[in-house]
């Protein structure tokens, strides 16, 4: 693992994309973790790039490699450098404590080399790519390989740009670091595993909006917050080109009306947001939920409340995508547990809400948002479905709200052969859509909502177990983004002798049926959540599932740091 | 989605003549007296009028007295929340071009909780016609000062007398942007029916303010703008360009200066017109920005590009 340390401004983040695409494109398993500050320019920031042959799970806790750029990177980050782990720093701006014999020291004066090679620069620009090459020379990475990605990546620039981002990688690669360092690290290029699908390589940001793609999702509105901006900018400028649109509005409650305006037409349609703009959501959703509008509202999570740690991972909106609306307003929530699952729950999401003509959720979180992974590339002939408008003329006795069977809206545009127009409404209704205060339609039409989503849990599969399938000692429960530190965390542990298991739900309301019978499998049910155990002792999952299941044994192991679940952590706290 | 692939799947209309007949659904929920009743005819007038198939009318609102329009009319419709109509209908209007677009609502919910999207709305120009029945007070709630409330009149929310300027919306539609803003009355069926037609065929964002008395919590509010109670309803006289003299007096309605002057007199001021202008609706510029795009594309399907987007992040 290799974690980059500098400001935020000098294209750490570059290298790192860099080295993941360079490990997408080798057939290695890849994980990348990215910090950066709330503030435009400047301030430290990280880059974390593990690579490993076989499955990365997690982002890793301790670093083979630190570069530093700074002083305070120095300072800040040796503590998570391994024992014998390599320092390579900047000898222009770091001076570091030579007598601490644990690491080994390469200093490179890289900000002089750079200015040097492009022929001077006051902003220090091109240091990152110098890097890159000392990193290439180190490393042994194929040259010609990460040249062509640099030429990918500055191509669509001027040529100039280009040249000079070359220019800097040759400086780097044929810095002389020395041959000590090759005999410890060698890239190696596995052969291509059989059968394997390529690899392709993004961050979960752009898995959520390829994933939308991929659901038929067409149209969308949005409001610009952070961590979730980045999906709106793709879809804005993708949409146009499969003949649909995503609209930047203006503000937050115009962005869920306008995806509801979208839904109301006929089409699949997403917002999404962080969690304060989701509350400013909250009402329209409301709507959603009481006339049965399909709906997707992603909600890239961050630490809260309010303005919070806008830059920070969290998993404290997880009350809010379920309870969070007025009324019993029944939702669906789903949660995705790495990068590549970004882009398979929003298929999942698209097909619930067509299917079912409800709202759902799907959450991830800042650790996704820009967390790159390397993962074999969907089958998109199989997979991927196409936009439908069902403007087919309904037959006569049309009811827009069925007590015997799930909503399926008639858009404007489709001809009513009865000649009876429907009205999708907010308000209490009877089959036919008209208001009505009536105690018992209002008795039925809560219950015709909620059971909706009792017939979905009825079809959704059990999680499989990682680990002991008949049961043991303890069961970890997880969702979203603390899969990988779980799932890593269960195999040391097993393979240390623990009797351990691992199970994680990515859908979390509803949930699927029969947990209790996997939870009677186990002594200790522990749910491990990036939240806060709140006055009770429980985090936001545990409570549910306490009050679903009244069952004591099942605990809590929370964290509320703004950071991801270092697998060290989950150990110490589940085993003690 | 173009309008070339909608039209395909759309069933041939049967073809049939709407009356009011046809037009008209649930009875009205208005107290008797109600300035809406004359809106809601002279809809249907209009619609008589005009004969669009019956499929493509959609009535969308938010909340308020006259925001259960949509039940009143047999019609594709949606009720929605509270001051967010403009977006909804953006959505529909947006990516259904086959769709005639109409939004109902009053004072509270176009200009107070609903005063930001009617700014936006304006500004991007979204194609639609929005029909505003201000009564300066809040009915549904019975009786509470309103965003066009007149300083002085009492409510139970203001028991000495409203305090606060109240909005001019002539000057705040012009302002934000509005292409098509007109002034009516809703005791003038004639000339709200004139305004109403004018806007639907206005391409962009088309606003008509219908003065709507609320009998029951502001009787007499606007007998000022009635003949019948003694007041004047004077209409705007718009420059015809004949090339007369008394042309260069008339208003020019592309004139957003003379419009805002207009929109300054005194109550009841004047009715019809003020301000109406053609410029290119977010509509047209998206669609302009998704035909050059697929151009470039030529032919490519949703598969091919999607897969093209994933070979390069190999």
């Amino acid at each position: 693992m290799i974690r980059l340390a500098g400001n935020s401004q000098d294209g750490i983040q570059a290298i790192g994309g860099f080295l993941a695409r360079l490990a997408g494109r080798s057939s290695q398993d890849v994980m990348t973790y990215m910090t950066i500050p709330s503030t435009i320019s400047g301030g430290p920031s990280i880059f974390q790039v593990r690579i490993g042959s076989g499955e990365v799970l997690s982002a890793g806790d301790e670093a083979d490699f630190l570069v530093a750029f700074y002083q305070h990177s120095y300072v800040d980050h040796i503590s998570c450098l391994k024992e014998g782990g390599v320092l390579l720093y900047d000898s222009d701006h770091v001076e570091p404590n030579l007598d601490d014999k644990r690491f080994v020291y390469v200093g490179v004066p890289i900000t002089g080399l750079t200015v040097e090679a492009l022929g001077g620069t006051a902003k220090d620009k091109g240091k990152n790519i110098f890097v890159l090459g000392l990193l290439a020379a180190i490393f042994h990475f194929d040259a010609e390989k990460v040249k062509a990605l640099i030429r990918e990546r500055f191509g669509r620039k001027d040529e100039s740009v280009v040249n000079t981002a070359l220019m800097a990688f040759q400086a780097g690669l044929a810095y002389p670091v020395g041959n000590v360092l090759s005999t410890r690290y060698k890239f190696e290029v596995s052969p291509n595993r059989d059968g394997a699908r390529a690899q392709i390589t993004m961050d979960g940001n752009q898995a959520v909006a390829y994933g939308a793609l991929a659901a038929g999702v067409r149209y969308g509105a949005a409001y610009p917050i952070t961590p979730w901006t980045s999906v709106m900018e793709i879809l804005r400028g993708e949409l146009p080109k499969y003949g649909g649109l995503f609209v930047q509005c203006e503000d937050e409650l115009a962005a869920v009306s306008m995806a509801l305006g979208f839904s109301y037409a006929g089409h699949l349609a997403l917002t999404g947001s962080s969690g304060p703009g989701i509350s400013l959501k909250s009402e329209a959703i409301g709507w959603a939920s009481m006339a049965e509008m399909p709906l997707i509202i992603v909600n890239v999570q961050r630490g809260g409340p309010s303005t919070g740690l806008p830059t920070h991972v969290e998993q404290s909106d997880l009350n809010q995508a379920i309870f969070g609306g007025h009324g019993d307003s029944p939702r669906v929530v789903l949660a995705a547990k790495n990068v590549e699952d970004c882009f398979y729950i929003m298929i999942e999401a698209g097909r619930i809400a067509r299917k079912y003509s409800t709202p759902v959720f799907v959450l991830t979180d800042a650790s996704l948002s820009t967390r790159i992974e390397a993962f074999d590339e969907p089958n998109l002939k199989e997979i991927m479905l196409s936009p439908e408008l069902d403007l087919t003329p309904r037959p006569e006795g049309f009811k827009p709200y069925p007590l015997d069977a799930i909503t399926r809206h008639a858009p404007p545009g489709t001809k009513m052969l009865d000649g009876k127009y429907p009205v999708v409404t907010g308000l209490e209704h009877d089959e036919h859509g008209h208001p009505t205060g009536r105690p018992k339609l209002h008795l039925s039409m809560t219950a015709k909502r909620r059971d909706k989503l009792k017939k979905l849990a009825d079809e959704l599969p059990l999680p499989e177990i990682f680990g002991d399938e008949e049961g043991g000692e303890a069961l970890l429960v997880g969702w979203g983004s603390t899969y990988g530190p779980i799932h890593e965390a269960v195999k040391i542990a097993r393979e240390q002798g623990e009797s351990i298991s691992a199970m994680h739900l990515r859908h979390v309301h509803p949930l699927p049926n029969g947990l209790d019978t996997i939870f009677a499998r186990f002594k200790r049910v522990i749910v491990v959540e990036m939240n806060d155990q709140g006055l009770y002792g429980h985090g936001q999952l545990a409570t549910i599932l306490r009050a679903r299941y009244c069952d004591p044994k099942i605990r809590s192991f929370n964290k509320t740091d703004g950071l991801t679940f270092r697998v060290k952590e989950i150990l110490e706290g589940v085993l003690k | 989605m173009s309008t070339a692939t909608l039209e395909s799947k759309i069933a041939p209309a049967i073809p049939e003549k709407l009356t009011k007949k046809q037009l008209s659904a649930d009875h009205p929920t208005w107290c008797p007296g109600c300035g809406d009743f004359s809106v809601l005819a002279g809809f249907y007038k209009l619609l008589e009028k005009k004969q669009l198939p019956h499929e493509k009318i959609v009535t969308l609102a938010g909340i308020g007295c006259s925001s259960r329009f949509p039940y009143f009319v047999n019609s594709h419709g949606a009720h929605f929340i509270h001051g967010r109509a403009v977006p909804l209908a953006s959505g529909v209007s947006l990516s259904r071009p086959d769709l005639h677009v109409f939004v109902f609502g009053g004072d509270g919910d176009g200009f107070s909780i609903g005063g930001n999207h009617l700014e936006h709305g304006a500004r991007k120009n979204i194609d639609l016609t929005y029909v505003i029945m201000d009564n300066s007070v809040y009915g549904l709630t019975k009786k509470q000062t309103s965003p066009t409330s007149p300083i002085g009149f009492k409510t139970k929310t203001d028991p000495a007398g409203a305090i606060d300027q109240p909005v001019n919306p002539m000057k705040k539609l012009i302002s934000a942007g509005a292409t098509f803003v007109a002034r009516t009355h809703s005791a003038q069926i004639n000339h709200m029916t004139q305004m109403m037609e004018r806007a639907m065929a206005h391409k962009g964002f088309s606003v008509v303010e219908v003065l709507s008395e609320c009998v029951e919590f502001f009787p007499g509010a606007y007998d000022p703008a009635s003949p019948r109670k003694g007041g004047a309803f004077s209409i705007i006289d718009e420059k015809k360009n004949d090339g007369t003299p008394e042309d260069a007096q008339r208003h020019d309605t592309t004139d957003a200066a003379a419009a805002f002057k207009l929109a300054e007199l005194p109550f009841p001021g004047l009715f019809g017109v003020f301000y109406e202008v053609n410029r290119p609706t977010k509509n047209q510029l998206e669609d302009k920005w998704i035909v050059s795009t697929r151009e470039k594309l030529k032919g490519a399907t949703d598969l091919d590009l999607l897969q093209a987007t994933f070979d390069r992040m190999k």
